[in-house]
């Protein structure tokens, strides 16, 4: 009887020991840490290498729309994900348009720049649209509030990416200089918000979430057919 | 007496596994460790709520439970008791239920797992075995 409860006693010992250990990790990890990697920090602005966005379409199509973007910013994930299919399917898929993405992160988003070093990092290994689609369709992650670094290397991993190279691209921030560079050209261009579009040079001053930029669309397809 | 220990030790660590999922899933973690999963993909899909509750809630509400009826039944009076035997089992049951089916998700509908489901899972599966066999030692009457 009393070796039961020996025994007993003992199997209490070693669930309280797996409750505190346990509890202490949760506790431990509840603990807010240093800031996330590469928020929307002062950050080491590289020399210009000449980049000028990632393109999708003929490089021979008459018309060229540039994006300003922030893939943090809900209404760039909205046009990304409602509009972007249609202006895919009818303007560039048939080569009449060729679209430029330049990076424009707001200083009001946490990630965003973040996002911005991601989707580079996926087109340094050539899918930099993948990365794309997966920031602005699994949008969730803008509104949590989360550090977002296990989502997108999962997202790097959900396309294919060499994730060692993904790492040491992320950890060295290899393509803030970039991503600075395009702030900088979109402020001298005067994009205010996201997202601005510049068709052959000219700002667009339609609503992008809205049949204005159908209406363009169609315009443009008329025009070129 | 063993294996309502096991089940008791088992619901216990997977009380921790589901209050770490839910912790994030609340946004009081920022991250999740995850090595080679998918964790933050799975954690962060529609399939990650259900009913408008973070399924991993539905794991501390479950575990909590198999813990509490895990530790009653280990007090004397009712160790040797039945009906505790067919509650730990019923509610394993429809606990190992669950997890089939949040496997099934992972692997079928999301092609990602989460380690820590993969955890949970395991913890789920040993402890529905478990409780099978106390249900088939306990005495058919009860005392």
């Amino acid at each position: 009887m009393e070796e039961g409860s020996g025994r007993m006693k003992g199997f209490y010992l070693l669930l309280v020991g797996v409750a505190v250990i346990g509890g202490g990790v949760l506790w431990y990890g509840s603990q807010p840490r240093a800031p996330a990697p590469a928020p929307n920090g002062p950050l080491p602005v590289a020399a210009a290498d000449g980049f000028r966005g990632y393109t999708m379409g003929s490089d021979s199509a008459a018309i060229e729309i540039t994006e300003y973007s922030d893939f943090e910013c809900p209404f760039c994930a909205s046009f990304a994900t409602v509009q972007m299919p249609v202006v895919r399917e009818q303007l560039i898929a048939t080569g009449k348009v060729r679209w430029r993405y330049r990076d424009f992160p707001l200083p009001t988003h946490a990630y965003s720049r973040y996002a911005a070093l991601a989707a580079q990092c996926a087109g340094e290994q050539g899918k930099f649209w993948e990365m794309h689609d997966q920031l602005f369709t699994n949008h969730q992650w803008a509104q949590t509030g989360k550090n977002p670094r296990g989502l997108f290397r999962d997202f790097a991993r959900s396309i294919g990416l060499d994730l060692d190279k993904y790492d040491a691209c992320m950890d060295g921030q290899r393509y803030a200089g970039r991503i600075q560079a395009s702030v900088q050209e979109g402020e001298a261009r005067g994009v205010k918000g996201t997202p601005s579009f510049y068709v052959n040079g000219r700002q667009y001053q339609g609503r992008s979430a809205s049949d204005d930029f159908k209406a363009l669309v169609d315009s443009l397809a008329k025009k070129h057919k | 007496m063993i294996r309502r220990q096991a089940i008791v030790l088992l619901a216990l660590v997977g009380l921790l596994v589901a209050t770490y999922l839910w912790l994030y899933k609340i946004g009081v973690l920022g991250e999740l460790r995850c090595g080679t999963g998918s964790c933050e993909y799975v954690q962060t899909s529609r399939y990650a709520e259900l009913l408008g509750l973070p399924v991993a809630l539905y794991g501390v509400a479950g575990y909590a439970t198999l813990l509490g009826l895990g530790l009653a039944g280990l007090q004397p009076g009712l160790a040797s008791d039945r009906r505790v035997s067919v509650l730990l089992a019923a509610l394993a049951t429809l606990g190992f239920g669950f997890t089939l089916y949040l496997t099934a998700i992972e692997l079928f509908v999301l092609h990602a797992i989460c380690r820590w489901c993969v955890a949970s899972a395991v913890i789920m599966t040993a402890t529905w075995l478990l409780s099978l066999a106390d249900l088939r030692r306990a005495p058919s009457r009860t005392l």
